[in-house]
């Protein structure tokens, strides 16, 4: 079973307590956009065999929306961390590094 | 190959069982083939099939990563049904029921096609509407579906409680030659026709890399060195992800775990498929006894193959409420596969921007019912670049707008 720690009210929240919200980290395009920019953000996920970085929501628990950093393969977390920021921190990245080595995620590595 | 009949059961048994030949031949790849098809499942083996079958070309490859059908073909309920609301849906998945009822004739292996009737029951006024709608659908589509009463229901399925304190049954969308088949003896069946076409089916070899030529697919590389080809299609399910990335395009797809189980086997209480989709659950009976019952899919991203122990209560618990009986069973094993999802929830079978390479994905948690005609319309897409089955299901579809949105209809919730 999945288990994520909420980085806002620090408890150990396992799956039933979270609600998944998809890729992390999403550009939106919308009017003014082109339909290939329009297509991407819409449909094109990334979805990798190995690490991803996905909003969560700590539904049952403090409501708050957060993110995490996991393997897909293993279901490996590799760290959780604030929903407000564009991109995860260095912390996080340095996490991952130690586990997998050469990992790489859209422009991230 | 040698036909399989009764005559051929009774030589056997006066010799000992000495005569029988294996059903497929496991040769070395050779270096070149017209057509590679990477994944070994139901929708590959069926897709090679038809391309040896009605257009001839036999010179064709089957190169599997692990087992021949050890994927969702072997992880699914075995449901077989056509009850979609979409005119493209109804067509493509009513072409596979239509051709699963000969299909043990047809390739003279026997698949154990049940058509035993689905049951989809109503349990929300909403659920009313949407199913009534349905079968009027189906009706101006061709496929045999109607709409039933709960008494109708009870007399069909006795051990139902139609009464529930919380969803009583308020009628059941009902499709008669809808069933069941034995899922590994689909991609046995089309494994031991395909190979006696002269077709190559290698097992236990991974495609590493796609090569290309200005914008034209040439070949695979594999764990047992560079094949060449002319056509390379791509049906591998839950890795279609991964396979696109090595050809250099994407593609509109989350891999997801959804998850099966079964419990220990009864005596025969239920001879047809039930789905009681408002609480989640789907129940039949197997051959052997045991109940067969279909879980959700995880919410999130995995290739893990299990799928989430939440679900399975979820799923007992809805079950137990609707059939009372069932409670005391005991659960004997559980499994997952990875099922790839669009956005429309409903399946890709493309051209892609890569010339000569194909694409059959994304049938999500519902590609086993769909094998046949998936594979004879991927098939004719294949050899003639045009298919009425799947023109609609292009991978350019979510960038014009024009979706086949059976997430509503599909009959689960997604």
């Amino acid at each position: 079973m999945l288990i994520l720690n909420c980085p806002y009210c620090g408890v150990d929240a396992e799956e039933t307590e979270l609600a998944a919200g998809g890729e992390a980290h999403l550009k939106r395009f919308g009017p003014g956009s082109s339909d290939d920019e329009f297509h991407d953000y819409l449909f094109m996920r990334e979805n990798p065999k190995g690490v991803h970085f996905e909003r969560w929501r700590h539904a049952n628990g403090c409501g708050k929306w957060f993110h995490a950093a996991r393997c897909t393969q293993t279901l490996e977390v590799f760290g959780t961390y604030s929903a407000q920021t564009s991109e995860p921190p260095q912390a996080i990245k340095d996490a991952i590094s130690a586990r997998r080595p050469g990992w790489t995620w859209r422009d991230l590595s | 190959m040698r036909h399989y009949s009764a005559f051929a059961v009774a030589r056997e048994a006066l010799r000992y069982h000495t005569g029988w030949e294996r059903a497929w031949r496991s040769p070395e790849p050779k270096k070149r083939y017209d057509v590679i098809i990477v994944g070994a499942g139901g929708h590959g083996l069926a897709t090679a099939y038809y391309l040896g079958k009605n257009y001839g070309i036999q010179n064709v490859a089957v190169i599997e990563k692990g087992w021949l059908g050890g994927g969702n073909t072997g992880r699914n309920t075995t449901i077989i049904r056509s009850n979609y609301l979409q005119d493209p849906s109804a067509a493509i998945y009513e072409k596979a029921r239509d051709l699963y009822e000969n299909l043990s004739q047809e390739l003279n292996y026997n698949v154990m096609f049940s058509p035993r009737g689905v049951m989809m029951l109503a349990q929300t006024q909403h659920e009313i509407r949407g199913y009534q709608r349905t079968a009027h659908a189906n009706a101006l589509q061709g496929v045999k579906t109607e709409w039933i009463t709960p008494e109708r229901v009870k007399k069909l399925v006795p051990i139902i409680n139609i009464d529930g304190p919380r969803y009583p049954v308020l009628g059941a969308l009902w499709q008669e030659r809808g069933g069941t088949a034995r899922h590994d003896a689909v991609a046995w069946g089309y494994a031991r026709a395909c190979s006696a076409m002269g077709m190559d089916i290698i097992q236990q070899c991974e495609v590493t890399g796609v090569r290309s030529e200005n914008g034209r697919v040439v070949g695979v590389d594999t764990t047992k060195g560079a094949i060449d080809c002319d056509k390379l299609g791509i049906i591998v399910a839950g890795h279609s992800g991964q396979l696109a990335q090595m050809a250099g395009f994407r593609l509109p797809l989350e891999a997801i775990a959804l998850q099966a189980l079964v419990s220990e086997p009864i005596k025969p209480c239920m001879d047809v498929v039930v789905m009681a989709n408002t609480v989640h659950g789907y129940m039949s009976q197997s051959d052997k006894g045991e109940m067969v019952i279909g879980g959700g899919t995880d919410g999130f991203n995995n290739y893990t193959q299990r799928g989430s122990f939440h679900h399975i209560e979820e799923t007992v618990r809805a079950l137990v409420e609707t059939f009372p009986m069932i409670s005391r069973l005991k659960m004997l094993r559980q499994w997952g596969g990875i099922v790839d999802m669009t956005g429309d929830r409903s399946p890709i079978l493309s051209k892609t921007p890569l010339q000569g390479c194909f694409i059959n994905g994304g049938w999500g948690t519902g590609g086993f019912k769909a094998i046949p005609g998936s594979g004879w319309g991927m098939a004719q897409l294949m050899a003639t670049g045009h298919s009425s089955l799947t023109e609609a299901f292009t991978l350019d579809r979510f960038k014009e707008g024009r979706f086949i949105d059976e997430s509503v209809a599909a009959g689960v919730a997604h």
